[in-house]
């Protein structure tokens, strides 16, 4: 009876959040994103706003270029953060260790607004690079690397890096030194040796991260905006500006609730495409 | 072996060194394990066994000396090109993939057919008695199964030498009697020249063709397990390869092939030296007397023809079948000695308290210069 | 600000009103939803001094304002500061603010006109929801020495300045291209369709105009930046910001369009839900004091709609003002007029094509 009572009440806080932050909020954005506006105060229910989405190519083509620059904004991240992770996890000793994690950490000690500022900075036409360009003969004019796609792929990965570290880190120092060895002394090179033996049991890190810096990504507001050149849309603004700029707070739920479907729609399929389930991601994580 | 032969050691190691930063973990050792035996390196922990094995298998280099596998140099050849193969002391089985998979791993880098690599698989799964467990996970075995998975996955490469990192360390104690007999059976029935390393004795002893003891990085003695127990060369050997008394004096006088001892107590024993001899008057040394060396009577008369004798009293009777053993006090020293009882039972009804004569000969009684035994 | 300070603060003030105990708890505090610049720090404090009032500010804009009083239904705050044109608009569709009752209100201290001007727009149904506070104007921020061929919007849009442009992306340019290619968008406020009408000109005008642009601004520093690197010479931006850089740089400063700055005036407007009225009042009419008045101008960049505050403003602010509007550019303000429900979805597809063509 006693065990039940401390169970119940370790489990309240979260129900609590879960549901008065989470379900709630998410039941009110749905049912309001079902109400048409015909009027000034004049509504009815219908499904308008989601074929507003579907009918204007412009709202679809947001969120398909969102999706598409966050999924490869996830890739470059892991791609990036894979080796850095392997370094620190299974090369780096003691107190290099602790530099290398602190210095993915730095970016997060600044505000996201500072930090971006920072790139824009180093990037603008009469910024750092561009002079150090120029110094150097490497570029006979200021170049602009600014308000491209590029630069806010950069400041994506930037951002996200220490998404990715973490759970990489986590899940390579648990591989056992001696599996990378049994794989190289049963005749594997590197290259089979990490396809076969680091990246199989690195898998609940590389899915675990994934899913968080895509969805980092994917509801990112400030570097896009900042970053992204003249013709750059992000779904996330979209919702900004019918939320905040249009009054539209139905369109604005929909759109929402659309992030949340489509997005959970690509992490599903990105799960069965590498044959991975969240439960052996968060939870156990199969034999070790 | 020698090198007139054109039947070249398996795995032969010249003057190897290895060292971390100031400490030698491996100081100048030379070896060579024929074709087919089972080689067995014996020492305490931390003495540098498993150094010297990840240099054959290519995870270190040495810092000089040379390491011969088949009479190739191995020097600056990556372990994935070695003719050796490791079982680990965790055994690195690999969880992510089932029992035949752990089994095929190396052929399919080898890049053997698919359908080949099925059949010899199963083969060997079923010549170590496993072979319906193709298809299990690793977590899904028992500890005496992984080991044999862990070893089929090497021999079925076929490896030149197979080298065995203390592979029963973590089995419980009858498991690992019975694994002794198995890994033994398994060596014959491949023919593969094992290297095996442990720091128990009765593993090294009961399996190995030949055996090599080691301490602090350099090896005291190779020899048959025969040799290494009836003949020690070294005092640490002496020590650390089965059980002895042993006693510490000064020589009263030494010739070719006697010492004459005194201890602090005031025993005199004679003993054997060394074949390397060296030993002087005043010289202190250790002995060692094998439990059962010493012969045990009732009477002085019994013992009388002996180069050794004591008085003593009976502490206690420990019984244990053929291997049963009294341990006897020595009045002088207050020093207790070990002594197994005749198998023929004529002691059989020793009690405590008793009083009896202990005897021995000098060949019986090992003698080194003094210094750090096993 | 980071995390470390944002505790030490945090610290402070609890400590501060630990020290001050029973009597703090019980001040009177007036939560003002304000822009930037509008309610500094030693205003706040010599306000508290005289009526012991605390004032809690959180700075905001227009349109996040609307939504903030909308999400709560106009509670919250107790008093807000949104342009004269926002009002009734918003306050028809939310209902999201309570009448101002102007015998609370010491009108001596407004400029009569400006008091009117607003009174009249900001009324709903006969009742006053706003009176003035700050006024300002949008137009152009020019490098005189490399952009002086731009004299209105659509100049920007000229080859002298090919590259080198920067505007938002939001409504107040949309009204001043229209102006500048001679239509008269706030003519047709009343008019859905017209004003369509008039919206697919100035789209196809921004279209056709994107390649001159550097990038559409979306924040005052990153604009401001741009402009004092050289990047940019010629923006369309708010009066202030000219005159900011022009401190630092004379060749810049902000320039009244041909087709005429916008003039924008932000109000005091009393949320419905409001729970110091009292203090509201007290709050306005402490600002406009003619000192105090020119206290928040020498802190917004802006000037008030307080009577006679104009003899304490800043000589340097006066001079640049009186470059930037000789007497005919005032008289050529265009102040907006009330937006009417429904015009922002029109405004916000135009904008979103804008963004979206290539
Ligand atoms: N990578 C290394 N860096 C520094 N010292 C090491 C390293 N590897 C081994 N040593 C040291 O070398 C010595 C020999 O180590 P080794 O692992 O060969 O011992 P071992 O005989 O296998 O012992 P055990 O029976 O405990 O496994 C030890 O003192 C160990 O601390
Ligand atoms: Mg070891």
């Amino acid at each position: 009876m006693k065990k039940r009572l401390g169970f119940y009440l370790l489990l309240a806080p979260l129900l609590l959040w879960l549901f008065g932050l989470i379900i709630v909020p998410h039941i009110d954005m749905f049912f309001l994103s079902l109400q048409e506006k015909l009027g000034p105060g004049d509504y009815q229910t219908s499904l308008a706003n989601y074929a507003a989405f579907f009918n204007e190519p412009l709202y679809w083509n947001t969120f398909a270029r969102t999706a598409i620059m966050s999924i490869l904004a996830t890739m470059i991240t892991l791609l990036i953060a894979f080796p850095v992770s392997y370094y620190i996890a299974k090369l780096a000793q003691g107190r290099i260790r602790a530099v290398l994690f602190t210095l993915c950490l730095l970016p997060f000690w600044v505000s996201e607004l500072v930090r971006t500022f920072g790139w824009m900075i180093l990037l603008r036409e009469t910024g750092v690079l561009s002079h150090l360009l120029q110094w150097t003969g490497l570029a006979g004019q200021p170049v602009e690397m600014l308000y491209n796609d590029a630069t806010i792929m950069v400041g994506l990965v930037y951002t996200s890096m220490l998404f990715m570290v973490v759970p990489l880190v986590t899940t390579l120092d648990s591989l056992d030194n001696a599996h990378v060895e049994a794989g190289y002394d049963l005749g594997g090179n590197g290259w089979s040796v990490l396809r076969e033996i680091v990246i199989p049991h690195a898998m609940p890190g590389i899915v675990s991260g994934s899913i968080v810096v895509f969805m980092l990504c994917l509801g990112n507001y400030l570097t896009p905006i900042l970053l992204g050149g003249k013709s750059s849309l992000w779904f996330t603004e979209q919702i900004y500006d019918q939320f905040i700029t249009r009054f539209n707070w139905e369109q604005g739920s929909a759109f929402g609730f659309l992030l949340l479907i489509l997005s959970s729609a690509i992490v599903w399929t990105g799960l069965r495409l590498t044959g991975q389930n969240l439960s052996s991601t968060m939870g156990d994580g199969g034999e070790r | 072996m020698n090198d007139s032969t054109d039947q070249a050691p398996a795995l032969e190691c010249r003057d190897i060194v290895r060292t971390f930063g100031k400490f030698k973990a491996v100081d100048h050792v030379s070896f060579s394990v024929p074709e087919g035996s089972f080689f067995s390196i014996l020492g305490p922990s931390g003495c540098g066994k498993t150094t010297i094995l990840r240099m054959a298998a290519g995870f270190l280099e040495p810092d000089s000396g040379d390491i011969y596998i088949k009479g190739k140099s191995m020097l600056g050849v990556g372990p994935n090109k070695r003719p050796v193969n490791m079982v680990f002391q965790h055994l690195a089985l690999f969880p992510m993939m089932n029992v035949a998979d752990n089994i095929g791993y190396g052929l399919r880098r080898r890049g053997v057919a698919k359908a080949e690599i099925a059949v010899r698989v199963k083969a060997v799964l079923e010549r170590i008695g496993l072979a319906d467990s193709g298809a299990k996970r690793i977590s899904q075995l028992s500890g005496g199964q992984k080991q044999r998975i862990a070893i089929a996955r090497c021999l079925v490469l076929e490896p030149d030498v197979l080298l065995l990192d203390e592979p029963l360390g973590a089995l419980d104690l009858k498991l690992r009697e019975h694994m002794k007999v198995e890994l033994k059976k398994l060596q014959n029935d491949f023919g593969t020249t094992f290297v095996y390393i442990t720091h128990d004795q009765s593993e090294a002893l009961v399996m190995s063709d030949q055996v090599a003891v080691m301490n602090k990085g350099v090896f005291e003695q190779v020899g048959s397990a025969q040799e290494l127990y009836y003949h020690p060369d070294t005092a640490f050997v002496a020590g650390f390869v089965g059980d002895s008394n042993r006693w510490r004096g000064r020589i009263d006088a030494a010739d070719a092939s006697s010492v004459k001892l005194t201890t602090a107590d005031g025993l005199s024993f004679a003993a054997t030296p060394p074949k390397a001899g060296g030993l002087g008057a005043g010289g202190e040394v250790d002995i060692f007397v094998r439990p059962e060396s010493v012969q045990i009577a009732r009477a002085e008369a019994d013992v009388q023809a002996m180069d050794n004798r004591l008085q003593g009293r009976v502490e206690s009777v420990l019984f244990n079948g053929a291997n049963s053993r009294v341990l006897v006090r020595e009045p002088r020293s207050g020093g207790e000695i070990d002594v197994a009882l005749p198998q023929t039972g004529a002691f059989h009804e020793l009690r405590k308290g008793e009083d009896i004569w202990l005897g021995w000969g000098k060949d019986q009684a090992k003698c080194f210069a003094a210094g750090e035994a096993g | 600000m980071t995390t470390a300070t944002k505790t030490i603060r945090l610290a402070l003030v609890a400590g501060v009103a630990l020290a001050f105990g029973a009597g703090a708890v019980q001040a009177e505090t007036l939560r003002l939803l304000t822009w930037g610049g509008y309610a500094p720090d030693a205003v706040v404090k010599m306000f508290k001094a005289e009526t012991g009032i605390d004032v809690e500010v959180t700075k905001s804009n227009n349109e996040e304002m609307i939504a903030k009083l909308r999400a709560t239904g106009g509670g919250g705050f107790d008093l807000a500061q949104p342009s004269q044109d926002r009002v009734t608009g918003a306050q028809s569709e939310h209902n999201i603010y309570k009448p101002i009752d102007l015998s609370k209100i010491d009108s001596a201290k407004f400029i009569t006109s400006m008091l009117e001007a607003t009174k009249g727009n900001t009324t709903l149904d006969g009742k006053v929801y706003g009176v003035p506070h700050i006024w300002g104007t949008s137009g152009l921020v020019l490098d005189r020495s490399k952009a002086g061929s731009v004299k209105d919007y659509t100049d920007l849009c000229g080859d002298a300045v090919k590259g080198k442009v920067s505007y938002r992306l939001k409504r107040p340019t949309l009204i001043g291209f229209a102006f500048a290619m001679g239509m008269d968008p706030f003519a047709a406020y009343g008019d859905k369709a017209k004003y369509q009408e008039v919206m697919n000109k100035v789209e196809a005008k921004l279209i056709d105009c994107k390649a001159n642009v550097k990038a559409y601004w979306t924040g005052g520093d990153a604009l401001l930046n741009l402009l004092r690197s050289g990047e940019v010479v010629a923006a369309m931006a708010w009066d202030t910001g000219g005159w900011k850089l022009n401190k630092d740089n004379a060749n810049i400063t902000f320039v009244a369009p041909k087709s005429g700055a916008l003039g924008w005036i932000d109000t005091f407007a009393l949320p419905r839900k409001t729970k110091a009225e009292d203090a509201a009042y007290k709050w306005i009419n402490f600002v406009m004091q003619p000192k105090i008045a020119a206290m928040i101008t020498a802190s917004a960049g802006n000037f008030t709609a307080s009577k006679g505050a104009d003899a304490f403003a800043e000589d340097a602010l006066k001079k640049r003002f009186q470059d930037s509007f000789p007497q005919e550019a005032i008289d050529n303000i265009k102040w907006y007029p009330p937006v009417p429900a429904g015009l922002e979805d029109i405004e916000g597809k135009v904008l979103d094509r804008v963004k979206a063509a290539k």
